[in-house]
């Protein structure tokens, strides 16, 4: 074992027990800030792989955008767990038959020949000047130009959507004007008028 | 540094020795960049103060002083704060979450330190000179939020949860318009290391400084900075009238200092970075003898100063946002500004080379 088996062990087990936590504990403020450290512990795990651009912008999506959107909802959100248990053991077969679906995909993926450890060849490391910025900016806008562009496509529908979901036009709202606000002249608001003075009887 | 390492490598064997050596020595030059960050945070809280008093014709802080030395009065205030800050007790509210409690300042001053480790001081003395370097600062800036949010909820109250509520919709909304005002540096220089973007405004004067071709994108990165920062006129986090003090409502003593301490740590960041992307880092204004003769790092740290009075001047002059402006400055002025503009760069970038070579873009592209 060396140094950078450490580091390795280090983050796979916080990175672990983490992602555990985030299904285990009941607060959802919790659950979701250990999301927050399982994010950062994995793109600890992709700097050790030198994919530092996939791990960066990791953190600067997921941690620094998603989840604080995603902590600002459940945070406002008041949560009965009580209510929340109900029905608990109505649905298990059903959630307990799609876990172990999914667990059986996962296993023949990640025991099908693409990720036996023989047939794949080690990693060779990069020297210092690679950028893998440039490799990876390379590689989307030629090779897979078109699911980039479809995919940023369907996301930006989703937006149009969201938005379009929570418009609602509603006629007694008062709004400002800052280009009228400022475009007021004296004369708009004020008029003087000349008054004699006036005298006490 | 190598007898370090030769000796590390002796006592703990060559799998070891090299990384805890290197370890080490890491450790050293972070001190060497913290310390003196920390006590730049110190006095430019003693600066706001002066300078603020200055302009509304008081005097400002003009008693404590370093052994009786009557012309520094005023100078030790500092350090008195901070004395006093750590004799208090730190209160911790009932029904709070006290680990979160703890931790929130903690996360708040740990990014805006973090960020350091990439930032240029001259051509070679920069801590960590990696390739995605203004992709880490960027990451790392946006991590502040989540002390805000934490402290916000931790303490249970209901005015510290406005605060953090309105802190995380602000700082993710500028976050937007600071990423795409990025995104222009980062296509006028083609590399995303900080050092290859200063060495990109090298030429003959401040004229080749990406301050003047991306100008509106320097005023959209800048305020959008303030804005990060919670700074006023855009601090509705704290927004004493209406909602007491914010997210920190509830802290007291050093925990609270802490998040002061992040506050500045902060706006020194903000003001680094302008300086490095836009007022071309640690290069002189204009390439001849009596400027170039002096070091870069005292360039860049005129550079702050200058910038950071920016920020001590805002807030003597201009009164809060009302909240509704704020986003509206954000997601509708901001945002499609730098849309248009990196538009317009790439379209400018695409010119014949004949056309670039010309004046006056030869100074940017050529």
């Amino acid at each position: 074992m060396n140094f950078q088996d450490l580091v390795f062990f280090t983050f796979a087990s916080v990175l672990v027990l983490s992602a555990l936590g985030v299904v285990t504990f009941r607060n959802p403020v919790y659950a979701a800030l250990l999301l927050v450290l399982a994010f950062v512990t994995s793109s600890g795990l992709w700097l050790l792989l030198e994919a530092e651009f996939l791990a960066i912008t990791l953190v600067l999506v997921y941690v620094g955008a998603v989840m604080v959107l995603f902590l600002f909802v459940v945070m406002m959100l008041d949560i009965n767990l009580d209510r929340l248990r109900e029905g608990f053991w109505k649905w298990f077969p059903f959630g307990a038959v799609v876990a172990l679906v999914m667990a059986v995909e996962m296993g023949m993926v990640l025991m099908s020949r693409q990720f036996d450890l023989e047939s794949l060849p080690k990693p060779v490391p990069k020297d210092i000047e690679f950028s893998n910025t440039k490799e990876l900016g390379r590689l989307i806008y030629t090779d897979y130009v078109y699911a980039f562009e479809l995919a940023a496509v369907i996301l930006l529908v989703a937006m149009v959507a969201a938005i379009a979901i929570t418009l609602r036009h509603r006629t007694d709202k008062k709004l400002t004007n800052a280009g009228r606000q400022i475009a007021v002249k004296r004369n708009d608001r004020l008029k003087i008028i000349s008054m004699s003075a006036e005298k006490k009887e | 540094m190598d007898a370090l390492q030769q000796l590390f490598v002796q006592i703990f064997g060559h799998d070891w020795g090299i990384p805890l050596s290197l370890l080490i020595k890491n450790l050293l030059l972070i001190l060497a960049i913290v310390v003196p960050l920390l006590l730049a945070v110190a006095y430019l809280t003693f600066a706001e103060r002066k300078i603020i008093a200055y302009m509304q014709v008081r005097v400002g802080p003009n008693r404590v002083t370093f052994f009786g030395i009557s012309w520094l009065k005023g100078w030790a205030q500092p350090i008195a704060d901070a004395v006093k800050a750590v004799m208090k007790e730190i209160i911790v509210p009932t029904g709070a979450s006290k680990f979160l409690f703890i931790i929130a300042p903690i996360l708040s001053l740990a990014p805006a330190l973090a960020a350091w480790a990439v930032v240029p001081f001259s051509p070679e003395l920069v801590l960590s000179d990696i390739n995605a370097g203004l992709l880490y600062i960027l990451a790392m800036t946006s991590l502040g939020v989540y002390g805000v949010i934490i402290a916000g909820w931790a303490s249970n109250s209901k005015y510290a949860f406005l605060g953090a509520m309105r802190s995380a919709a602000q700082v993710v909304s500028y976050e937007l318009a600071m990423g795409f005002a990025l995104v222009c540096v980062l296509m006028m220089s083609a590399s995303l290391n900080l050092g290859d973007i200063v060495a990109g405004q090298q030429g003959d004067s401040f004229l080749n400084w990406y301050l003047i071709p991306l100008f509106p994108m320097f005023l959209v990165y800048f305020i959008s900075g303030v804005a990060e920062t919670n700074r006023a006129p855009f601090d509705v986090a704290e927004g004493e009238s209406e909602i007491v003090a914010g997210f920190h409502v509830d802290y007291s003593g050093m925990a609270f200092t802490v998040f002061f301490l992040a506050e500045y740590a902060n706006m020194i960041l903000v003001a680094t970075l302008a300086s490095i992307m836009f007022l071309g880092g640690w290069l002189p204004p204009i390439d001849m003898a009596p400027f170039n003769l002096v070091p870069g790092l005292v360039w860049l740290m005129l550079k702050i100063a200058f910038m950071l009075f920016f920020f001590l001047w805002f807030r003597a002059t201009f009164p809060r946002y009302r909240y509704d402006q704020i986003m509206r400055l954000g997601w509708k002025i901001f945002i499609p500004m730098t849309l248009v503009w990196i538009v317009l760069l790439g379209a400018v970038m695409q010119l014949p080379e004949s056309v670039q070579r010309s004046f006056p873009l030869n100074l940017w592209f050529g």
